[in-house]
C-alpha cells in the first residue's frame, strides 16, 4: 500500500466505523467488535505509513484545492506520524476499555458514543497528517465538534453545562483568535504550508511577531494555556474512556501538537529565537505549569485533579516550543508521547476505581490500593512517569526540556520544571499513599473487588508501555530529529 | 451596440436571457387558467427547472465570453429595454433559480399541512410570479424595469406570506406590515429612479453610468442615490430597516419562508450593489461617505445586535429570521470595504448564506410538520424523532456559524481576509466576534434537538421524502460549497471584478 492511500485510509476507516456504529445500533456485540477491528486496521495502516517512511512512496499530496494556494493536503512528518501512532495505538486499548466501562456502568446511547468516538479518531488522523495550517484547522474544528456529544453524553444538566463550556471555549478561541491568526498569516505570506524553518521570516517583524504568536498560542484552546483552560476540567463530566483517550491524549495532544507545528513550521524555531517573540509565552507556560499543579492539589475529585495535572503537563510542551531551542522543541515533541502514555494510564485507573466502587473523590478512596492492587500498581507507574523518574518514559522528555532551557539560558525555567516535579509528587503519590497505607472503611474490603478484566487490563498494558518508552526513548528522539535538523 | 447582430436570425440560445423570465411568467397565468390542483405543481416545477437550466447555461457563457446584452423585442438600448447579464447577475440568477427549483418539491407536503386546499393552485401561481419577479429584477439592465419586476415579486410575496393565516392569524398582520414597509421602500426606489431620469434623461443602467462618468454628479443624482439606498435598504432588511422581516419570516408558511429567505433579500442586495458600483461609481465623495459612515457602522451593528437578539429567541423560525438580519450585515460589510476581496466576500456570502438559510428554514418546516410549532419547547428531543431532518439542521447550523468545511466558513474566511488586507483590524475582529454569537444561537437549537427528551408518546417518524430530499440537497450543498469553491469563488471574483470595473476606470 502506498503512503497516500494509507493516509486516506487512516481517516476513512474510523469514519466508516462511525457510520457502522450508527447502522448496527441494535447489535451490540457485532458493533463493538467491528469498531475494534477498525481500531486495529487504523493502527496497522499507520504502521504501514511508518514502514514506508524513506521509501519513494512517501510524499505530500493534495486532495483538493479550496482556494488558490490553499489545499486540503496531507504529508508524513515525524511529529505527526508519532502522534498518529500514539492515538491509533491507544484507541485499540481504549476501545476495549470503553466497551467494558460502558457496559459495566450501564450507560445509554452506546452507538452514538462509539460513533462520535470513531469520528474523533478520524479527525485526529487528519490533523496529524495535515500538510498545511488550513487542513489542520479543518480537522481541529472537526475534532471539537465530534467530541461534543461525548462530553454531553450523560445528558444531565451538569453534563450539558460542562459541554457548553467545552464547546464555548474551544470554538470561541479557535474562531475568535486562531482563525484570525491563520488568515493573517495567509494574507501576508500567501501560503499556509508547513515548511521546514517557517514561512513568516521576512513577512512580519517587530512586536507584531509576538502578537501573531499570541493569537496562535491562545487561539489553540486545546493546548489549555491559562486562562483558556477551563474547558478541560469541564470535559471531565464525560465517561472516563473519553477522558482517557480524548482528554488525556487525542484532543489535548492535538492542541500542543498544533502548537509545535506552528512554532516549528510556521514561525520556525530560529525565527522565534532571533526575534525573541516567544519569550512572553515561556512565562505564560511556566505560570500555567505551576498554577495548574497547585490547583490540582486542591481538587478532591480524582478526575478533576488529573485534568489540572494535564493542563500543567500540556504547558511543558508549549514551554518546549517557546524556549525556541531545538532541544526544547524535541523535548516538547517527545513529551507528547511520554505524557500520553502516562496520563491515559492514570485516567483508566480512575475509571477502573469508578467501575469497581462508584467513587469519584480521593477522600473516599482510602485503603482501596490493597483491594485493587493491579489498578493501583498501574496508577503508581503512571504517576512516576508523569513525575519524571527513571526508569520511566517521562524522565527523558523532562530531561530534554531541561537541556533545552539550559541551551536557551533560562535557568528560571529549569527551576520551574523541577518545582513542578515536586508538586507532581505531592498531588499524585498522595493518592497512591492513601490507597495503600490508610485503612479502608469497615466492610469495604469484602464488598469491593478488582474491576472487570476488560477494565484493568488496558491500564496495566499502558503502564508497561511507560516502562518500555524509557528504553526506546533514543529511538523516538532519533525519529523526531528531522523536525529540528534544519535549525542548528 | 452593433446593429447587424440584432437583425440576423437568432437561435434559441440567443434568447436565453429573456426565456428565463418568459417561461415562468407565462406559466403563472397558465396554472390559473387550467385551474387544476394536480397540474399546478408540474407546471410550476417545469418552469422553475427550465429557468434553472437556463441560468446555468448563462453563467457558464458569461464566465466564458463576458457580458451578454439582449435587446427586448429588438429595440436597441438605450431606447428599448436591455437585459444585460454579467457574472454578478448570472450568479444571483443561479442562486434564485436553484433555490426556487429545489424548494418546489418541498412545498407539496408542506403546504398540504399549512395552507387550505382551495388555495393550492393560487399558491403556485403566486410562487411563480414571485420567482419571475426576482429573476427579472436581477436580469434587467433597465432601472425602471427593476422597479416593475420588484413590484411583481413584492406583491406576490405579500400574498404568499398572508397564506400562513391558517396556522397563525398573525400572518395577516405580518403580511400587512411587510406590505406597508415594502411599498414605502419601492416608492423611495421609484422616486430615486425618477430623479435619475430627470437628471440624465435615460433609464438604461449602462447609459446612466456613462452619463454620470462624463458629466459628473450633481445634487439631483445624489438625492436619487439616497432615495435608492433607503428604498432598497428596506427591501434588503438592512438594519435598522428590518422591522418587517422577523414577523414575515416567522408567520409565512414554511415553504414560503424557505424560498424568500434565500432569495428576496439577496436580490435586493444585488440591486444595491448594482446601483452602488455600476451606475454610481463609488469614487465620488458623497457615496464614499455614505458607505463609510452609514453602511459599515450599520452592518457591524446588525452583526452584533441582530445576533444578540437571535440568541434570546424562543422560536426557532424567529431566531433564524434575526440571524438573517445579522448575516445581511456581513454582506454589507463586504460591500462597504470597497475592495475587490471585500466585494468577492459579499457576493460569495450572498450565495453561501442563501443556501444555508434555505436549508435551515426547510429543516424548521419539517419539524413544524411533526411538532406543530417551531418553539423550542415543541421541538425538544426531535433529534431522536427525526434524526435525518435534525442532522441536516446541524450541518446547516454549522455553516451558519462558519465552521471549516462548510460554505459559511468560506465566506467568513474571505471577509476576514479582506478586512486584514486593508488593515481594518477592528472589523476583522468584529466578524469573528459576531460568529461567536452565532455559536450561541445555533447551539441552543442543537441542545434542544439532541439533549432534551422528546415528549411522551413520540415515535420515530421522519419527514416525507419530498421534504427530506430537498432539505438534504441544500444541506449537502453547504458542505459541497465549503470544500469545492471553484464555482462560487470564480463566479464571485469575476462578478466583483465586473462591478468594480467602473470603479477602477473612474480613476482613484
Amino acid at each position: 500500500m502506498d503512503t497516500n492511500t494509507a493516509i486516506l485510509l487512516t481517516m476513512l476507516i474510523p469514519a466508516a466505523a462511525a457510520i457502522g456504529n450508527l447502522l448496527l445500533r441494535n447489535h451490540a456485540n457485532l458493533r463493538d467488535s467491528m469498531t475494534l477491528g477498525a481500531a486495529f486496521a487504523t493502527f496497522a495502516t499507520v504502521l504501514v505509513i511508518l514502514t514506508n517512511v524513506g521509501n519513494s512512496t512517501t510524499e505530500a499530496f493534495s486532495l483538493l484545492t479550496v482556494f488558490p494556494g490553499l489545499d486540503i493536503a496531507f504529508n508524513v512528518e515525524p511529529l505527526g506520524l508519532m502522534f498518529a501512532i500514539i492515538a491509533s495505538g491507544l484507541w485499540i486499548l481504549t476501545h476495549i476499555y470503553g466497551v467494558g466501562y460502558m457496559r459495566g456502568n450501564n450507560e445509554d446511547n452506546h452507538s452514538r458514543f462509539f460513533a462520535s468516538f470513531s469520528l474523533a479518531i478520524g479527525a485526529v488522523m487528519g490533523l496529524a497528517f495535515s500538510a498545511n495550517m488550513f487542513t489542520l484547522f479543518l480537522f481541529y474544528e472537526m475534532l471539537t465538534l465530534s467530541t461534543y456529544p461525548l462530553v454531553a453524553h450523560k445528558g444531565t444538566p451538569e453534563a450539558i453545562r460542562g459541554a457548553r463550556t467545552y464547546l464555548g471555549i474551544l470554538m470561541g478561541t479557535s474562531i475568535g483568535l486562531l482563525l484570525v491568526a491563520v488568515i493573517w498569516t495567509y494574507t501576508i505570506t500567501g501560503t499556509l504550508d508547513f515548511t521546514q524553518g517557517g514561512i513568516l521570516r521576512g513577512h512580519i517583524a517587530g512586536p507584531m511577531v509576538a502578537l501573531l504568536l499570541g493569537l496562535y498560542a491562545f487561539g489553540i484552546g486545546k493546548a489549555a494555556l491559562m486562562p483558556f483552560h477551563r474547558w478541560l476540567p469541564a470535559a471531565m463530566v464525560a465517561p472516563t474512556p473519553v477522558s482517557a483517550l480524548l482528554h488525556a491524549v487525542a484532543v489535548v495532544k492535538a492542541g500542543v501538537f498544533t502548537m509545535l507545528k506552528v512554532g516549528i513550521y510556521i514561525f520556525g524555531i530560529d525565527f522565534l529565537a532571533d526575534t525573541g517573540a516567544s519569550e512572553w509565552l515561556m512565562w505564560v507556560a511556566a505560570y500555567t505549569i505551576i498554577a495548574a499543579s497547585i490547583v490540582a492539589m486542591t481538587k478532591d475529585n480524582l478526575k478533576a485533579r488529573l485534568a489540572y495535572s494535564t493542563i500543567s503537563q500540556l504547558s511543558y510542551i508549549t514551554l518546549g516550543m517557546a524556549l525556541a531551542t531545538s532541544m526544547g522543541a524535541l523535548g516538547g515533541g517527545m513529551h507528547i508521547a511520554m505524557h500520553a502514555m502516562g496520563k491515559i494510564t492514570l485516567f483508566m485507573c480512575a475509571g477502573s476505581i469508578y467501575v469497581a466502587t462508584h467513587k469519584t473523590n480521593i477522600s473516599q478512596m482510602n485503603g482501596l490500593g490493597r483491594i485493587m492492587p493491579i489498578t493501583y500498581g498501574a496508577f503508581l507507574i503512571g504517576s512516576l512517569s508523569i513525575i519524571g523518574l527513571p526508569p520511566l518514559g517521562g524522565s527523558w522528555s523532562k530531561w530534554l526540556l531541561i537541556v533545552g532551557a539550559a541551551d536557551a539560558g533560562q535557568q528560571v525555567m529549569i527551576a520551574v520544571l523541577m518545582l513542578s516535579s515536586l508538586l507532581n509528587v505531592a498531588y499524585l503519590l498522595s493518592i497512591v499513599g492513601k490507597g495503600v497505607f490508610w485503612p479502608a472503611k469497615a466492610g469495604e474490603a469484602t464488598q469491593i473487588k478488582e474491576s472487570p478484566t476488560l477494565v484493568w487490563l488496558p491500564p496495566a498494558i499502558t503502564a508497561f508501555g511507560c516502562v518500555l518508552l524509557f528504553f526506546y526513548a533514543t529511538d523516538i528522539r532519533d525519529f523526531l530529529m528531522p523536525i529540528v535538523t534544519a535549525s542548528r | 451596440m452593433s446593429a447587424e447582430v440584432i437583425h440576423t436570425a437568432r437561435t434559441l440560445s440567443d434568447h436565453l436571457p429573456v426565456l428565463i423570465i418568459v417561461i415562468p411568467f407565462l406559466s403563472a397565468p397558465l396554472t390559473v387558467l387550467i385551474g387544476s390542483r394536480r397540474l399546478a405543481w408540474p407546471i410550476a416545477f417545469g418552469a422553475t427547472l427550465s429557468s434553472f437550466v437556463i441560468s446555468v447555461l448563462l453563467l457558464l457563457r458569461v464566465l466564458d465570453t463576458g457580458v451578454i446584452s439582449y435587446a427586448i423585442g429588438g429595440w436597441l438600448p438605450p431606447v428599448g429595454i436591455e437585459y444585460r447579464i454579467d457574472a454578478a447577475n448570472a450568479f444571483v440568477l443561479l442562486l434564485v433559480s436553484a433555490i426556487g427549483t429545489i424548494v418546489l418539491p418541498y412545498t407539496i407536503q408542506s403546504i398540504k399541512a399549512e395552507i387550505p386546499e382551495r388555495h393550492h393552485t393560487l399558491f403556485y401561481t403566486m410562487y411563480l410570479l414571485c420567482f419571475t419577479g426576482l429573476l427579472g429584477v436581477v436580469v434587467t439592465g433597465d432601472a425602471f424595469n427593476v422597479f416593475v419586476f420588484l413590484e411583481v415579486s413584492s406583491l406576490s410575496t405579500y400574498v404568499l406570506v398572508a397564506m400562513g393565516a391558517r396556522t397563525d392569524k398573525r400572518a395577516l398582520t405580518a403580511a400587512y406590515d411587510y406590505l406597508v414597509m415594502g411599498t414605502t421602500g419601492a416608492t423611495f426606489f421609484v422616486i430615486g429612479i425618477g430623479f435619475i431620469y430627470a437628471a440624465t434623461g435615460t433609464l438604461n443602467m449602462a447609459d446612466i453610468a456613462r452619463y454620470i462618468q462624463i458629466h459628473g454628479t450633481n445634487r439631483t443624482l445624489e438625492t436619487a442615490f439616497a432615495f435608492i439606498m433607503v428604498g432598497m435598504g428596506l427591501k434588503a432588511a438592512v438594519y435598522p430597516l428590518h422591522l418587517w422581516l422577523p414577523n414575515a419570516y416567522t408567520y409565512a408558511p414554511s415553504a414560503v419562508t424557505s424560498f424568500i429567505a434565500g432569495t428576496a433579500t439577496k436580490v435586493a442586495i444585488y440591486v444595491l450593489m448594482r446601483f452602488m458600483f455600476t451606475i454610481f461609481q463609488p469614487d465620488f465623495p458623497f457615496e464614499i461617505h455614505a458607505i463609510r459612515w452609514i453602511m459599515v457602522p450599520l452592518a457591524v451593528l446588525a452583526m452584533f445586535a441582530a445576533s444578540l437578539i437571535a440568541a434570546f429567541q424562543r422560536d426557532f423560525k424567529r431566531m433564524l429570521a434575526y440571524s438573517s438580519i445579522a448575516q445581511i450585515g456581513y454582506i454589507l460589510l463586504g460591500i462597504g470595504l470597497l475592495s475587490k476581496t471585500g466585494l468577492t466576500a459579499a457576493i460569495v456570502h450572498l450565495f453561501n448564506h442563501g443556501i444555508t438559510k434555505t436549508a435551515l428554514f426547510m429543516g424548521v418546516g419539517a419539524l413544524v410538520l411533526r411538532g406543530g410549532s417551531s418553539f423550542y419547547a415543541k421541538i425538544e428531543g426531535m433529534g431522536k424523532v427525526m434524526p435525518f431532518t435534525s442532522f441536516a439542521i446541524v450541518i446547516a447550523g454549522l455553516s451558519l456559524i462558519g465552521v471549516p468545511g462548510t460554505a459559511g466558513f468560506i465566506s467568513k474566511w474571505v471577509l476576514v481576509q479582506a478586512a486584514i488586507e486593508l488593515g481594518y483590524w477592528p472589523l476583522a475582529l468584529a466578524v469573528v466576534g459576531s460568529s461567536l454569537l452565532a455559536i450561541i444561537y445555533v447551539w441552543r437549537v442543537i441542545e434542544t434537538l439532541y439533549m432534551k427528551q422528546p415528549a411522551d408518546g413520540w415515535v420515530r417518524q421522519e419527514a416525507p421524502l419530498t421534504m427530506l430530499v430537498p432539505l438534504w440537497i441544500m444541506a449537502g450543498a453547504t458542505i459541497w460549497f465549503g470544500i469545492d469553491t471553484e464555482l462560487t469563488m470564480t463566479a464571485a471574483r469575476t462578478a466583483a471584478d465586473g462591478l468594480l470595473h467602473g470603479f477602477m476606470a473612474g480613476g482613484q
